[in-house]
């Protein structure tokens, strides 16, 4: 809250300060603003940007470095046999101290003086940072005014300053990736120190909750991923088995045989089915598909598992409908309509030039858009934490439970954590295979596409 | 090649495409067939689930109540006379509604009779009178017929979805007290105004609703300027070369990062490094924001393409800068774009769930956010917990919370459509 | 029973054709007769319906929108426009060559045996190959393309494209062939060549050409009409309309007076 106010108040600041520079230059060339070399409103700009960026720079940074910074002396400050304890009790010591120091009563006098010292130390932190930063607004304020003259190249300035925010901006997609890969790695690496890759890569059992207890020894748990690599690849399987037909068919109706009038619901229709919530469809799973296909099967007299690979690959399936078929639908529109015409033209019926003429001419752009549904089959998590299960089970059998990465990630962090132990770093592991997985899934699959679309620009 | 070689061929062709025309309009009509079953089982699909949550789900707007004469006996609520708020606040309120359901349904009853009639009314009902108490002690010493709210149990009951909730001397009980009109079916409030509880009838979405706010506005506010830069800087001022191409692949793919990724490196940045708190929106909302980044680009490049570059020639032969040009006149022309794109990306990080759960947000959490540093829930994690409980009744908490993120979906999807058809214009 | 008529006898005969897009009136009662055995050459500046009037005798303009056809048109006696005639059936017998090369991305020879095969011209192979070298052949193109008929036809060059796309209407064995500007797209030499063909072809095909050339429909046409906004100006023997036409648009538009 204390925060905002501040913000506020810089931000009402450098429109102030936009004012004065304003004014100041107009009074320069006594209010003829063809003596200047940019429209005052530049001026007002350049000097409100001289206000406002050194002062948010600051304030940016405190909150930043903040919860590091007071936890580091708060921790400092705490009795040393507290110090002494291990990191994940220290992360537990000092939510309380904050919740103490929030208002919530402590039994213990160590951590009740703890928050008192943390309060203390973010009220002096933050007036510090207050006042240095309304300090660099007015600063900058009076050092931009005073440089104001005709021949100050106001707007090149303040463009310039303008067109370093666009290109940073360009750049935090980029190091959003490598902010994933180094976080992914870092820890990844720390899980196979404790865990050899090969067995991590190759062991065919998955059973992380037996080193729950870190004091076991030699009870290491099992950390072979095939079991979860075969569950998602097939509970992926039978997603493709549901979403290509059922796309592929809705995308060539759509594209060649459809009235404008059916399109203009249909289409709709599907990028419904898109836009709900993969937790909805997972809810959906539970609750109606898998008593569903359990009742069916037990009609047949197979044993289906409640939470049956087949339960969940189907849902996911339809959720890959719309997928598929609108990347078809557009491949399939792309393909010239002189081919189109050239079979009709010589008789071919509707069908016969889907089939021989245009399916053919669309495949490369079909299988791309095929691949990133499996890459979004093989990354989607919601439905399958809720309608798979949770048994690493090595089987090939859709009626039975299997587990996928992703549920597992979700599994090993869910819950209260510990950043030491190799069942928390193992979903990281995972993580680093996953992404892996569906970037080289993703860069093959928009290639193709890429490839598709320039043949046919 | 003679002309008694050539009419042959041709008088075949005739005949021979007569006699297969048959066959071919029957393979046409199949796959015609299968074209449009393949429509209409996808919406089928899409009616089925909708249909389903529906079903399950409305009667999570509605709560059923019990009139009770509850005697506002001054023994138990305030023995000393004092009138003092501690002690009104104290007070066992659970004994006087159990006194009062014993003299309406069970005068004699033994200590399971007892159980068995707290069972039909609320946990949560005893704070109801305690705010009556509360607000006028003047009632206290009088009686006054009061409606309460019912347990999950009896809830489920009258609106039949669970029929064995109750035992047989409460059913006999429930038919006794809908003989009298002592039952009735009101709008339930509570469920949009409350937090989360363990109790099925005093669970809320509120508490949800305004984590998804929160999250929602840091991440528009983190998102929409840094895609609108991004997109303005890439699609006006980049260079073609192999830097902007990279950030360009990057972006694609990033896209296309499966979200639960994006939940680990929350995890492993704002948590561990920069010591974020834990389940609190900030942390949601940054993790959607680059979640949404991509595809914010994505549409803010594509608004500022359909731009015709004539305008942009245009201002640039009036003297103007390329700053000023893209400020003047092709960022406004492309806003309305951009902002579907926005809205639409808005959208989906309202659906997210995955990343969330990685980043804390599936604590079980009473108390409604005042601010994007409390701990909170959010609409679709919200789903997933009360999906994930045993409890019966939450299946239409769960449905019912569902419904209103759905409506929240198509709200926004309609606003971005009526933008688009608003500012549609054609070059 | 069709190639055994007479040279001269009516094939396309249209009387008051009207083609309407939508609220537009494309093309306004229309009569002309086409005869067996004839290069007939439809000319015109653009957008006066000359395309539009090719379109309609193998009914490609049942793929446009809002299209509306009136008036009789007939093949052989027989309506096109009849509920009776089967438009699959009616374009094998009216074939169609386009104003781009229009090849599918499929090998050379998948190109050519497209049409017999749908049609089920063929008994077995042997006889499919006879059809795809013959149809080559006519086209003049085997020569050039004999050792590479599993090549793709989208790397053929655009004259070779655009024979390729003959070669493929001619498999069918159709009586007529409907060519829609099939030179436009093309340099000299690779014109050159296919007005060449097309002259060898009219002896086996009757041919319908649209064309913006007027130095084409002179080389290969026998008779000429000329449209003009939708209507048709003028017909006659293409020597007649070149050097002596009677009206006074044909002769503004020969003369190169609008264009």
């Amino acid at each position: 809250m204390q925060t905002f106010t501040l913000a506020a108040m810089l931000l009402l600041l450098s429109s102030l300060a936009f004012r004065l520079g304003r004014g100041r230059a107009l009074a320069v060339v006594g209010g003829e603003p063809r003596g200047l070399h940019s429209l005052p409103g530049y001026y007002g700009w350049w000097v409100a940007l001289w206000c406002g960026l050194p002062a948010f720079a600051v304030l940016l940074s405190w909150l930043v470095l903040e919860p590091s910074v007071v936890r580091a002396l708060v921790v400092s400050g705490l009795p040393a046999e507290m110090q002494a304890l291990g990191p994940d009790r220290i992360d537990v010591l000092v939510n309380e101290v904050r919740n103490a120091a929030l208002g919530h009563a402590t039994t213990n006098p160590a951590l009740a003086a703890a928050a008192e010292h943390y309060l203390r130390l973010s009220r002096i932190g933050f007036a510090s940072v207050a006042v240095i930063s309304v300090a660099l607004a007015l600063a900058g304020t009076a050092l931009a005014r005073a440089r104001i003259e005709p021949a100050l190249r106001a707007r090149p300035r303040v463009e310039r300053v303008v067109k370093v925010f666009l290109v940073a901006s360009s750049t935090v997609a980029v190091f959003t990736t490598i902010g994933i890969v180094l976080s992914l790695l870092f820890e990844a690496l720390r899980f196979f120190n404790m865990v050899s890759i090969t067995d991590f890569l190759f062991g065919l059992s998955w059973s992380p909750q037996m080193s729950i207890r870190s004091d076991q020894t030699g009870s290491s748990g099992a950390f072979g991923m095939v079991p979860l690599f075969t569950g998602t690849m097939l509970i992926s399987l039978i997603s493709m088995v549901v979403a290509l037909p059922l796309g592929l068919f809705s995308a060539v109706y759509m594209a060649e045989y459809a009235a404008p009038r059916f399109r203009a619901v249909a289409k709709p229709a599907l990028e419904i089915l898109a836009g709900i919530p993969t937790v909805v469809y997972g809810f959906f799973a539970v609750i109606t598909v898998a008593p569903l296909i359990r009742g069916a099967g037990e009609a047949l007299g197979l044993t289906v598992a409640a939470e049956s690979a087949l339960a969940a690959g189907f849902v996911l399936g339809i959720t890959l409908i719309p997928l598929i078929s609108s990347l078809s639908d557009d491949v399939i529109t792309a393909v010239p309509q002189s081919l189109r015409e050239g079979a009709l033209g010589l008789g071919a019926t509707r069908s016969e030039t889907v089939r021989l003429v245009i399916l053919p001419a669309a495949l490369p752009g079909i299988v791309g858009g095929v691949l990133l549904a499996v890459s979004r089959a093989i990354g989607e998590t919601m439905i399958v934490v809720m309608a798979a299960g949770l048994s690493a089970k090595l089987t090939f059998n859709p009626l039975e439970a299997v587990t996928t990465v992703t549920v597992q990630i979700v599994t090993l962090l869910v819950g209260d954590t510990e950043f030491d132990s190799p069942k928390t770093l193992a979903a990281f592991a995972l993580g680093l295979m996953l992404f892996a997985i569906t970037l080289g899934l993703n860069v093959v699959a928009l290639h193709i596409v890429q490839k598709y679309r320039e043949k046919y620009d | 090649m003679t002309d008694m070689a050539e009419t042959t061929a041709v008088t075949r062709t005739a005949e021979t495409v007569a006699a297969r025309l048959g066959r071919r309009y029957a393979a046409e009509a199949r796959f015609r067939a299968f074209g449009f079953a393949a429509v209409a089982i996808s919406i089928g699909f899409l009616a089925i689930l909708l249909g389903s949550i529906v079903a399950k789900g409305w009667s999570a707007f509605v709560q059923t109540q019990v009139l009770v004469e509850i005697a506002f006996d001054p023994q138990v609520i305030d023995p000393d006379g004092t009138r003092d708020p501690a002690t009104l606040d104290t007070a066992d309120y659970a004994a006087l509604i159990r006194a009062a359901l014993a003299a309406r349904l069970a005068p004699d009853a033994d200590r399971s009779t007892r159980r068995d009639l707290s069972g039909l009314i609320s946990s949560g009902a005893a704070n109801q009178v305690r705010a009556m108490v509360n607000a006028d002690p003047s009632l206290i010493g009088t009686s006054r017929k009061v409606w309460l709210m019912a347990s999950d149990k009896l809830d489920m009951v009258t609106k039949g979805q669970y029929d064995t909730a109750l035992n047989e001397r409460q059913l006999g009980w429930l038919t006794a007290l809908r003989a009298d009109g002592e039952l009735r079916r009101t709008f339930n409030t509570t469920f949009l105004t409350a937090g989360d509880s363990r109790e099925p009838e005093q669970a809320g979405i509120w508490g949800a609703m305004v984590g998804s706010f929160f999250s929602l506005l840091i991440t528009l506010l983190v998102s929409f300027p840094l895609g609108v830069a991004a997109a303005v800087y890439l699609e006006e001022f980049a260079p073609t070369n192999r830097w902007t191409n990279l950030i360009e692949v990057n972006i694609n793919n990033l896209a296309a990062v499966p979200s639960v990724v994006f939940g680990l490196l929350g995890l492993a940045m704002f948590l561990n490094v920069f010591h974020l708190p834990r389940s609190a929106p900030l942390v949601g909302g940054l993790v959607l924001a680059l979640i949404c980044l991509p595809t914010i680009i994505i549409a803010g490049r594509a608004a500022l393409k359909s731009v015709p570059p004539s305008i942009r020639q245009a201002a640039a032969g009036l003297g103007a800068s390329r700053l000023q040009i893209v400020a003047h006149h092709v960022l406004p022309l492309a806003m309305p774009g951009m902002l579907t794109g926005t809205i639409l990306g808005m959208a989906r990080a309202l659906g997210e769930t995955a990343p969330l759960l990685m980043i804390g947000m599936v604590a079980f959490i009473v108390d409604i956010p005042k601010s994007p540093l409390d701990p909170s829930a959010v609409l679709p994690v919200q789903v997933y917990l009360w999906a994930g409980s045993s409890e019966r009744a939450f299946v239409e908490k769960t449905s019912g919370a569902i419904i209103v993120l759905l409506v929240f979906l198509v709200a926004m999807n309609l606003i971005a459509i009526l933008m688009r058809k608003r500012f549609e214009r054609r070059w | 029973m069709n190639a055994l008529l007479p040279l001269g006898t009516i094939k396309v005969k249209a009387q008051g054709v009207n083609v309407h897009y939508g609220d537009k009136h494309a093309l306004q009662s229309v009569d002309l007769d086409i005869r067996a055995g004839e290069v007939m050459a439809l000319i015109g500046p653009s957008g006066c319906g000359k395309s539009t009037f090719l379109r309609c005798i193998n009914r490609m303009n049942d793929l446009v929108d809002g299209a509306r056809v009136t008036g009789s048109l007939t093949l052989d006696g027989e309506d096109i426009y009849d509920r009776a005639i089967d438009v699959v059936q009616l374009r094998a017998r009216v074939g169609m060559v386009f104003q781009k090369p229009n090849p599918f991305p499929k090998s050379i020879y998948d190109n050519v045996a497209y049409g017999p095969r749908i049609h089920g011209l063929a008994r077995d192979q042997a006889e499919l190959d006879e059809i795809v070298m013959t149809s080559l052949e006519k086209a003049g193109l085997l020569a050039e393309v004999k050792d590479r008929l599993a090549e793709s036809g989208t790397g053929l060059s655009g004259g070779q494209q655009q024979r390729l796309c003959i070669a493929r209407a001619i498999a069918v064995s159709p009586e007529v062939i409907l060519m829609d500007e099939p030179c436009s797209a093309l340099d000299p030499i690779a014109t050159a060549k296919v007005e060449e063909l097309i002259d060898e072809l009219h002896e086996n095909f009757t041919i319908v050409i649209v064309t913006h050339s007027m130095q084409q429909a002179a080389r290969v046409s026998q008779r000429t009409a000329f449209f003009h906004l939708g209507k048709l100006i003028e017909v006659g023997d293409t020597e007649q309309i070149f050097t002596n036409p009677q009206q006074p648009l044909t002769q503004g538009y020969i003369t190169g007076r609008f264009g």
